[in-house]
Parts: C-alpha cells; structure tokens; sequence
C-alpha cells in the first residue's frame, strides 16, 4: 500500500514537474533563438516603434501597444456583458432556459477564430465604419475618435474579441457563483436584503474566482491571433484613436513568420514571442497577486 | 547524414506499405511496384501552389511511383528549409539572395515555371470605368502623397472619368508575401524616392495604409471600403470580379494584365536573361508588355545527394516545361515563353544525376 502510494506521488509529481520544464523549456528556446536581436537591440526594441524589415531596424513598442489597447479595451466591453449572463444564468434564470443558454454560451467558445475574423470582416467592420461615419465632428476631434472612418482597426479588434472572450469569463464565472453557499443567500435574505443586494453579496463572497474568471479572459485576449489579424488593420502605430488601424505582437509573428529569411529578422520576429511570453507571465503574476491580496484581506477580516 | 538515413527508412517503410496494401487488393499492383516508390519533398511560395499541385497530381497519375509532396509554407520558409537540407527542392516568388547563396551547402538553380502578375484593384464611389494609372502614380499613392482621388495626377491620366474627391485608402498586404515583393519592386524600378524610403521585400514598413491578410484580406478590403486601392494576385482579381486597373509599360502603353501580356513581358525579358535566371521583369521593355509581371522559380541543388531523387525530379522538370505549361493559362498563370524553356532546358543538364 505504501510502495502504491509513493509511486502515485512520484507519477503525479513528475506531471508538475514536466510543465514547470516545458515552461522554461519555451522560455528558453526564445531568448535563444531571439539572442541576435536581443544583441544588436538591447531594450531599445522595447521602447522604438520603427519596425522596417528592408532596413533591419526592429522595435517591437506598437506591437506591445496595440496588443495591451486591445486586450484591456476587450475586457471593458466583454466583462460586464460575460458577468451578466453568469450571474442570470446561475440566479436568475428560469429552469427551462438555463441548459439552452449555457449551450450557447459554450458554442461561442467552439467557433474557430478564423470564422470569428470572417465573420468580423464581413459583418462587424462595415458596421463599425457606420459608426465611425456617424461619430459627429465635435468627438472627431477628440484623439480617442480621430482619423479616418475604416472600419478596420482598434474598435473592430476589439469588439471581435469581447465577443470570443465572453464564453470564457461567463463560464467560469458562472461556475464560480455555483459554489456560493446557498447559506449565504439565505442570510442576506434573512437580513432583509433585496434580490439585487442578495445577488451582489454572492458576488462579493466569489470576488477572487471572479476575478481568476476575468483574468483568464484577458488571457486568451492577450494571444489571439488570428481573428485580430483580420479586423485591425496591421499597420504598427502607437496611437490613442479607437478608430485607427493598428498592430499586435502574435498578429506580426503569424503574418511575417513564413516570408522572414533573414537571421536578423527572423531573430526580431522570436524576440516579439518573447516580449509576448514576458508580458503574459507578468500579467498572470499579477492577477495571482491581486487573488492572494484578496483572499488574505478576507481572512484577516475574519480573523479581527 | 543523418537526415539522408531517416529519409531511407520513411522510403522503406512507405513502399514495404504500399506493397502491402497493393499485394493484398490485386497481384498487378505488387509487380508495379517492384520499381521503387520515390518521395521527393518541396516546400515554399503559396503563390504557384495551385499550379504545383495540379501539376503534381497530374505527373504521379502518369508516373506512379514519382510522389511529389509540396507544403505551401511561403517563399521565405521554402529557402530556410532548402537551406538547411530538410527538403529537395524549394520554391520562391523572389530570387535568393547573393548572401543566401553563399550561405547554402552547395550552388542553386533557380529554375522559372510560371509567371504571374500583381493588379491594382480599386473600389472608387460611381466610377465603373477601368482606370489607368502609371507606376510613378502608383508609387506617390502607397508613399502617401496623393491622396484624394480627383487629384490632377489622376485626372490627367483618365480623361473624361468623374472622379469624386473621397479620400484614397491604401490597402496592402499584412503578411509577408511574394506578391508584395513583386509590388515593391516595380515601384522602386519606377521611383527612386519609393525605392529609398521604403525598398524592396516581403514585407516593408508601410507609409499608409490598412493591411489585409492574404489575397483575401485585401480584396475583402477593398470592396468594402468606398475609395481605396490594393494589389492582388491576377488570378485573385479575375475570380472574385474586383475591378483592376491598367498600368503603363516603358513603351508608354496602358496595358491591362492577361496571360498574354505577362508573358510578352517575359518574352522580352528572355533576350537578356542571366545564366542563373535570377532576373527581374517588372517594368520590361517591349511592347503589349504587362509591367507588374514576375517569374516564380524552383530551387534546386546543383549536386543533389539523393541521386534517385535528383533523377525523378529532372524527369518531373522536363515534363513540367512542356507538357505541364498547358496547365497554365487555366489557372490563371501566364506560360513560359519557348525561348525561357529552351535556356532551362540547357541548364538543366547542371543537375548531377549519377
């Protein structure tokens, strides 16, 4: 039994320890294969915005722009919509529609990203390009809402992938506000809460899931590739406007990984999935920080 | 060395297979096979893969023990690939560099197939006429410095057109391509400003403009968007009946791209044609000649290791030249004219087969 058991830790053990080597494994193939740039650009790469493959100067700062721009302006689209579905889903919802919505939810999740570009440059860029064409002079004028109307560009990205990150918050979300103690709305009842008040002390006791619901959207925000490509135009600009047409890092290496036949680009090209691998590691740091804040916030509560 | 071994022992483990498979349906089949199963693998320009692949299926329904395997994988991975030894032989819509030459294990044939020719399309708000443009004009377009469409540049060059004054949109390729490489080098040929501020390559760093993804990223959107111009593939422009524009050649004619008028361009390319056949001909000379045209080339080794290989594929070469050319025009590709077959035929003979 005891020769079982240890064998079990040692196999499961060795499934830890394998992600922890894959991790550092493709941490370390990038800074290898990137030496070359990394070399010649130092960190200027981080802070310069020329990206000229002709001339070999590589600066890879439009590319983190636009990759931060649009991931943060998907959350503040996708975060209020996936959280209401969730919590109407988990509290409110009639019994009859809940297996149907939850399908659905997780149908949107199943679409592959091409067909959400598709879909992005057929149907959401010529409505966007309304909106634009709409938008009166006087916001024109302002820089988030400068430039030409398009239609492809920051506000497309965006929208594209609010929608592809909704199925993942709600989800989650949604599973998160399931295991909220059916005791705990039950005593905000009993205290004479209203349904809203009794819904919002759900939210507050599932605070940090939610948040791991969130993070995990901003996530797959963060990589997406491909239906990106389609609806922002690829031009790498570092610009404020909603409506300009911009860039971002896993769109650049998709686009230009194939045709790169000099080292040094090639080089500048693995450095961006570098910068890319970097960023995400910082930002999953810091939604496990803001999680492990949390979670001691309540526990010293409690404890006082 | 090594990949040369693991190579022979996929080889013997897809004939042992074949024969496998072959032997258990019909006793026919085992004897065919008695002459052995030879894989050449090719990788690069997704540009000529239609082509490629018609013209592959076509050679193994003739020859069925010649499997020519060909992944689309872009020009610039076609050369890294051919470089490092992984393939037989690579395909590229941009001759290889001096440098890359010198890089490689041994010398390269750049062998021409097809030819091919990149269009301008538009999408200009009551304009149904076919517009014409120069390659200087072109060139200030994509530099950003004409940018209304009624500008007198344009006007002058499309007399009685009522061209509206909406604002122009660039649109260019986001990926890396050949296609672009063939733009950029017409208008670097045509102007010295464009060749010096932007330059010659699969992707550049763009003055103006959105990008699209692909053939399709661009002409999506150029339809889409009221006032902008792109460049397609020919073939792209004809199937999804996008408007395309003519372009003027060094003889001064306004000449729309068809397969005719891409391979007169070719035709009076071939009079002065390099050994290597690393040659440009945007901008040829000649007149009826389409100026955005451009060769496609395979890459070879001049001394192949596998010699069983080497052999298939001279044979697939010599069929591709001339039966395989009438394939071509179907597909939108402009043929090689007789005097550009006849050079690579006589290079061909470089090739090392023994």
């Amino acid at each position: 039994m005891r020769s079982r058991d240890l064998g079990f830790r040692l196999s499961i053990g060795a499934f830890a320890a394998a992600l922890l080597l894959i991790v550092t494994a493709i941490g370390f193939e990038l800074a290898r294969q990137s030496w070359l740039s990394i070399q010649r650009f130092g960190f200027d790469f981080w802070r310069t915005s020329t990206w000229d493959p002709v001339a070999g100067e590589f600066g890879a700062l439009p590319f983190i722009w636009g990759t931060l721009y649009s991931s943060i302006l998907a959350l503040a689209i996708a975060t209020p919509v996936a959280l209401g579905i969730a919590v109407f889903v988990s509290e409110l919802c009639p019994p009859v529609l809940r297996s149907p919505l939850i399908f659905l939810t997780e149908l949107l999740a199943a679409i592959p990203s091409i067909v959400y570009g598709l879909w992005g440059i057929f149907v959401l860029v010529p409505f966007v390009r309304l909106l634009e064409t709409w938008t009166p002079e006087s916001l024109r004028a302002l820089p988030l809402f400068s430039g030409p109307p398009l239609g492809v560009g920051m506000l497309a990205a965006g929208l594209v992938l609010a929608v592809m990150v909704v199925p993942f918050t709600s989800s989650v979300a949604r599973e998160v506000l399931k295991t909220v103690p059916e005791t705990q709305r039950e005593a905000a009842y009993a205290l004479g809460a209203t349904r809203f008040e009794a819904i919002r002390a759900a939210m507050f006791y599932a605070r940090t899931g939610i948040i791991g619901a969130i993070m995990l959207g901003f996530g797959r925000a963060l990589g997406e590739t491909m239906a990106v490509t389609m609806v922002i135009g690829n031009n790498p600009q570092v610009s404020l406007s909603l409506f300009a047409p911009q860039y971002t890092m896993s769109a650049v290496i998709a686009n230009e990984f194939t045709e790169a036949t000099d080292a040094l680009y090639l080089s500048a090209l693995v450095e961006i999935g570098l910068v890319l691998f970097i960023i995400t590691l910082l930002v999953n740091g810091l939604s496990r920080g803001l999680i492990w804040t949390m979670a001691r916030q309540v526990s010293s509560k409690v404890a006082a | 060395m090594q990949t040369s071994s693991l190579r022979h022992l996929v080889l013997a483990v897809a004939t042992v297979a074949l024969t496998a498979c072959g032997g258990g349906t019909q006793q026919p089949a085992a004897t065919q096979n008695a002459s052995p199963t030879i894989q050449i693998n090719g990788a690069g320009a997704t540009f000529p893969y239609p082509i490629y692949s018609k013209w592959f299926s076509e050679y193994n329904t003739l020859h069925p023990n010649v499997r020519i395997n060909y992944q689309s994988i872009g020009s610039g991975g076609g050369i890294r690939q051919l470089l490092n030894q992984t393939v037989f032989f690579g395909a590229t819509d941009g001759p290889m560099t001096d440098e890359q030459l010198k890089s490689a294990p041994g010398p390269i044939l750049h062998l021409p197939t097809v030819l091919g020719a990149v269009v301008p399309v538009y999408n200009v708000p009551g304009i149904t006429d076919e517009l014409k443009f120069t390659g200087p004009l072109l060139a200030d377009m994509y530099l950003g410095r004409v940018k209304k469409w009624n500008d007198p540049a344009i006007a002058k060059l499309n007399p009685g057109v009522k061209l509206p004054g909406t604002d122009i949109t660039i649109v260019h390729r986001s990926d890396g391509s050949g296609t672009t490489y063939i733009f950029m080098d017409f208008l670097s040929k045509v102007s010295p400003e464009f060749k010096t501020t932007v330059g010659v390559n699969t992707s550049v760093n763009w003055p103006v403009g959105v990008g699209g993804k692909g053939n399709e990223g661009v002409s999506g959107l150029v339809s889409q968007t009221p006032g902008s111009i792109g460049y397609v593939e020919l073939i792209y422009a004809l199937q999804t009946k996008i408007p395309f524009g003519a372009v003027q050649n060094p003889a001064g004619e306004f000449v729309k791209a068809s397969v005719d008028s891409v391979t007169k361009a070719a035709a009076a390319a071939a009079a002065n044609m390099p050994a290597d056949f690393r040659v440009s001909i945007t901008n040829a000379e000649g007149a009826g000649s389409y100026p955005i045209s451009s060769f496609t080339w395979i890459l070879l080794y001049e001394n192949p290791t596998d010699k069983a290989a080497a052999k298939a594929t001279l044979d697939f070469m010599h069929w591709a030249l001339t039966d395989g050319e009438k394939y071509a025009a179907d597909l939108g590709y402009a043929p090689l004219p007789d005097s550009v077959v006849k050079l690579e035929e006589a290079a061909l003979q470089k090739i090392k087969v023994s």
